[in-house]
């Protein structure tokens, strides 16, 4: 039983990762109605550019914490304004074949310069060693991963569905013409929320990057999961996005302490079971 | 016949017999040096086994006495199709002898086949895969540096001797992993060690903890990890933040390099241990090879075990060469050629190429250094044990390749 | 919004006639290949992506479908023959029944899940069902993990056609890729294709008139997934392994970029883009991962400022349908 309870905590620990990830793709999709298959690569980004602060100009794990998202989400504002947004009018789908080329160039650059084997990036001093909680050894750098994830996915919850600035958004949503008649700029609010989307995904990376090696793939198989996680839980809803990104996150690991074995694929077959039973995903409106 | 041949080969190049005349004079060779450039594979070969080709060019002084020896390198990006279409194209246009490093045992495997329709020879470095001695063996080929077998047992038998005696693993879920957790297990058992259980991970694992809280709760005194590349890597760094080598227990990997412990840093891989069958301080030889290496090394770093293979295996095959008094362009029979001559080299020392194609020589078992016993940089290894040739690799008797039958 | 396919000069007069001249060149060209000193085996293997591409192009171009995970096709055939020939020891039309039918077999299961959502979700969904499939294959036993099926026996075909021999296999090749192509280019032109199309342009509206597109939509997708699958069942012969390369998802990502280079909904753009696709990857492959750049900045190009892909444009400019 003791085990159960270390698995399960273990496993909100990725589900952080998820619900971020997919937290951003959601962001992007409301506004943008694209799928952003850069999401992944622009993960690997955050973990790379905390690495880059660190070892280039000293700069530690807490700044980078900021500094990181900004700075991605600033190269992800000039993705859009420079390539995204010629796509307004067209196929969703190009969003997505855009946006593929766009990551496999990111990882490609960075798997030239780097290599795959990846580089070290140490917990910060200050969430160093652990704690024993009884039944589990519990690292403070994970438990802080948990605790801040969260408290980022629901900031951004409020953000946009309970502040002016996130109602104006999803008024852009639903009827662009209209609130460009408000006098609202549209195309600097799809930026900016392209931005946002982006920032959330480095955030990731930076979160990880102690975790896991900073490496250019590092975001090239999880976007993949992320995706079967957005299927399940449908983009209809932030809160949504969320909630199912930890599910899943623990979910994925209760299996690995059940049947190890299945563990990377379980995702995806709850995304068929959900798909057979609830097309339309488990907070999503039909389409 | 063989009699025959090594008789005339004894003599000087003037008694040849007139038969052997028209491949006598032929003194070209051309090298490919396949391995992966750009991926994970790269750092342990890679650009680096082409340097070390050509280090080996250089050294064997043939060119002094008029051979014409070019290398050509390709990338086979980890996919077979890749490393077959070059392989092929190596033989069937650019006439390539023969094929050197080729990491990542899926595309060893494909190109041990071509090489083996071709005629070719090959000289595998990079690859872990004892299938290539085994089920798959051919008269082509030769595997040069190390093998799964090699890391379980060196790993397995002498970490249990050394007081490592239960076991926990970490097992990649797939052939590779499952093999060197077989070959492990049996090592440890043999030697009077108990396995005290294992979980399987799916491959590509990004998050480790809770297979290491399994591990770490089963109170093993040894955890092996029996999967490779990035997996290794992060299982090792997850162990460490878990605080499961600062709690007594041991972390074995069963495959990993110096490159590796390099990209993680003696922080993290500190008390890990593990076998190769190579590392640069080990003696005055191998740091002279070393040192030039380095030097001639775009990012500077040491020669792993996979590079040094490149070259010594190399070496010998210039051996076999200057032998036959020219290149016959017949692998079989420059492969037998090796198999005859005794292998002899400063990076592995005095050895043999069995019948089934695989090198003997020591393998060691290593423990990576607190960062306080280390002198400078790349002084990452210390010598735990030496596994003798004879107990390095698989016996002859338990060989499965079917060229032992004849 | 506009729809990811030109369509406007489907009613070109003599579309059909254009399209059989088109063909008779490509096929005439095809024939002489072993007589021009190219090598081979890349033909071959190219003639493999084209039909490859081909039947992703049938289900993008002609059904609106945008499949992310069209690789699994390819490799479950893959394996499938490659198991069939080196451990069941069967004969290599038979190895290429069984592969291409496990392929059917996986597009109706596949289908039958994937079809539920449309568009970006499509996408999604299907390269999610290829990743799980990828983590199956890397599992199970007779897939050999990343080891992969090797060594594989060519055989003889029917007992006759030595497939040992290169010009053989290129013709054995070059026929089967003609039987995959006219059946596709059969299928756009029957009413069931017209259908489809109708189906792309405006489902609400196929519906309305009576179409249970659902059904349309899937019988489209069994039948792209078998011609994936014969694709995956002949390159075994050429490349005489099956791997996990086949079903990895950046395979799927190349057959997208092969059918977008040489213009989604064009009939011989696929072809076309398959050979351009691997000629560079033959002859960058000593550029390592500035392949996987290179291939990133076309998907851009394509997307931005090249839509219509290189058939595409050509078709435009002649004002044909190619």
């Amino acid at each position: 039983m003791q085990a159960l309870y270390a698995q399960l905590l273990v496993g909100l620990i990725n589900g952080s990762f998820y619900a971020l990830l997919s937290l951003g793709l959601a962001v992007i999709f409301g506004m943008l109605n694209i799928i952003n298959f850069a999401h992944g690569a622009l993960y690997m980004m955050g973990a790379f550019c905390a690495y880059f602060l660190l070892n280039l100009l000293n700069i530690g794990y807490w700044p980078a914490l900021i500094l990181a998202p900004i700075a991605v989400g600033i190269f992800g504002m000039i993705l859009e304004r420079t390539m995204l947004q010629w796509l307004s009018g067209l196929d969703h789908l190009y969003g997505l074949l855009l946006t593929f080329g766009m990551a496999l160039i990111i990882q490609g650059v960075f798997q030239n310069y780097f290599g795959s084997s990846g580089l070290p990036y140490s917990i910060p001093d200050a969430l160093k060693g652990g704690m024993n909680l009884g039944f589990m050894y519990l690292p403070i750098y994970r438990g802080w991963v948990v605790i801040f994830s969260l408290v980022v996915c629901l900031a951004t919850w409020y953000l946009i569905e309970r502040t002016r600035l996130g109602a104006n958004l999803r008024a852009a949503t639903e009827n662009p013409t209209l609130v460009r008649a408000f006098g609202i700029n549209v195309p600097r609010m799809i930026t900016l929320t392209y931005g946002l989307g982006v920032g959330l995904a480095a955030l990731a990376g930076v979160l990880s990057a102690p975790i896991n090696q900073v490496r250019p793939l590092m975001g090239a198989d999880l976007i993949i999961v992320v995706f079967a996680v957005v299927v399940i839980g449908g983009m209809g809803s932030i809160m949504g996005s969320i909630v199912t990104g930890f599910a899943l996150g623990v979910i994925e690991g209760l299996t690995k302490y059940f049947y190890p074995e299945a563990s990377n694929t379980v995702v995806f077959v709850l995304m068929v079971l959900v798909l057979l039973v609830k097309p339309s995903g488990l907070t999503g409106r039909a389409n | 016949m063989k009699n025959k041949i090594s008789a005339l080969l004894l003599g000087t190049a003037l008694a040849l017999c007139a038969g052997n005349m028209a491949f006598a004079q032929d003194k070209t060779v051309k090298i490919g040096a396949l391995s992966d450039q750009s991926g994970l594979y790269a750092d342990l070969g890679g650009p680096g086994s082409t340097l070390a080709a050509q280090m080996a060019v250089e050294d064997s002084g043939l060119t002094a006495k008029g051979w014409k020896i070019d290398i050509v390198s390709g990338d086979h990006l980890n996919k077979p199709d890749v490393g077959v279409n070059i392989a092929r194209q190596w033989f069937d246009v650019d006439k390539v002898d023969v094929i050197v490093d080729v990491p990542n045992s899926g595309v060893a495997l494909a190109v041990n086949n071509v090489v083996k329709e071709k005629n070719g020879v090959f000289l595998d470095s990079g690859a872990g895969t004892s299938d290539l001695t085994n089920a798959q063996c051919s008269p082509n080929t030769i595997h040069w540096t190390y093998d799964t077998y090699t890391l379980a047992h060196g790993t397995g038998s002498a970490l249990t001797k050394a007081g490592g005696d239960s076991w926990f693993f970490l097992t990649a879920d797939y052939a590779f992993g499952a093999a060197l957790e077989r070959d492990t297990r049996a090592a440890v058992e043999a030697g009077g060690g108990k396995i005290l259980g294992g979980v399987k991970h799916p491959l590509g694992t990004s998050d480790f903890s809770s297979f290491l809280l399994q591990a770490q709760a089963s109170k093993a005194k040894v955890i092996g990890l029996a999967n490779a590349g990035a997996d290794t890597t992060t299982s090792i760094k997850q162990a460490a933040e878990f605080g499961i080598t600062s709690g007594g227990q041991k972390l074995a990997a069963l495959l990993l390099f110096i490159t590796d412990v390099h990209s993680l840093g003696l922080n993290t891989a500190q008390g890990l241990n593990f076998t190769e069958t190579f590392y640069w301080d080990l003696n005055d030889q191998d740091r002279a090879f070393a040192k030039r290496f380095q030097e001639r090394m775009k990012n500077h770093s040491m020669p792993t075990m996979v590079h040094a293979g490149v070259y010594s295996s190399l070496l010998h095959y210039f051996k076999a060469l200057e032998a036959l008094g020219g290149n016959p362009h017949d692998g079989i029979k420059v492969v037998a050629k090796m198999k005859e001559l005794p292998t002899d080299d400063p990076l592995f020392g005095k050895g043999s190429i069995e019948p089934n194609g695989r090198t003997i020589h020591p393998a060691y078992l290593f423990e990576v250094k607190k960062p306080s016993e280390s002198k400078g940089p790349w002084d990452y290894y210390k010598l735990i044990a030496t596994i003798p040739a004879d107990e390095a690799f698989t016996p002859l008797d338990k060989s499965s390749c079917p060229l032992l039958k004849k | 919004m506009t729809a990811l396919t030109d369509d406007t000069l489907a009613a070109a007069p003599h579309a059909i006639r254009d399209e059989m001249i088109a063909f008779g060149i490509m096929t005439a060209l095809l024939l002489i290949v072993p007589f021009t000193g190219v090598y081979p085996f890349f033909v071959m293997q190219a003639l493999c992506f084209a039909l490859l591409a081909c039947s992703f192009n049938l289900l993008i171009g002609y059904g609106g479908l945008l499949s992310f995970g069209h690789a699994m096709f390819l490799g479950t055939a893959g394996y499938v023959s490659a198991h069939a020939l080196k451990v069941w020891g069967l004969t290599p039309e038979l190895a290429i029944l069984a592969g291409t039918a496990a392929a059917a077999g996986l597009g109706v299961i596949t289908g039958l899940i994937a079809i539920r959502r449309q568009g970006i979700y499509f996408a999604m969904i299907t390269l999610a069902l290829s990743q799980l499939l990828y983590f199956i294959y890397l599992q199970t036993p007779f897939t050999h993990g990343e080891d992969g099926i090797q060594g594989i026996p060519q055989g003889r075909l029917f007992g006759l056609l030595n497939l040992s021999n290169p010009t053989v296999l290129y013709y054995v090749i070059l026929a089967g890729f003609l039987i995959g192509f006219l059946l596709i280019f059969r299928t756009i032109n029957s009413p069931f294709g017209e259908v489809l199309k109708a189906i792309r342009e405006n489902e609400q509206r196929a519906i309305s008139l009576g179409y249970k597109t659902d059904q349309y939509k899937l019988l489209a997708f069994i039948l792209s997934g078998t011609l994936a699958g014969f694709a995956g069942a002949l390159k075994v012969f050429v490349a005489q392994n099956a791997s996990l390369t086949d079903v990895h998802w950046s395979m799927s990502g190349e057959i997208v970029l092969m059918t977008l280079v040489g213009g989604l909904g064009t009939i011989f753009g696929p072809v076309v883009g398959a050979f351009v696709i691997t000629a560079m990857q033959q002859y960058l492959a000593g550029y390592g991962q500035w392949v996987t750049v290179i291939q990133g900045v076309i998907f851009v190009a394509c997307v931005l400022a090249f839509r219509r892909g290189i058939i595409g444009e050509i078709a435009h400019l002649l004002r044909r349908s190619l």
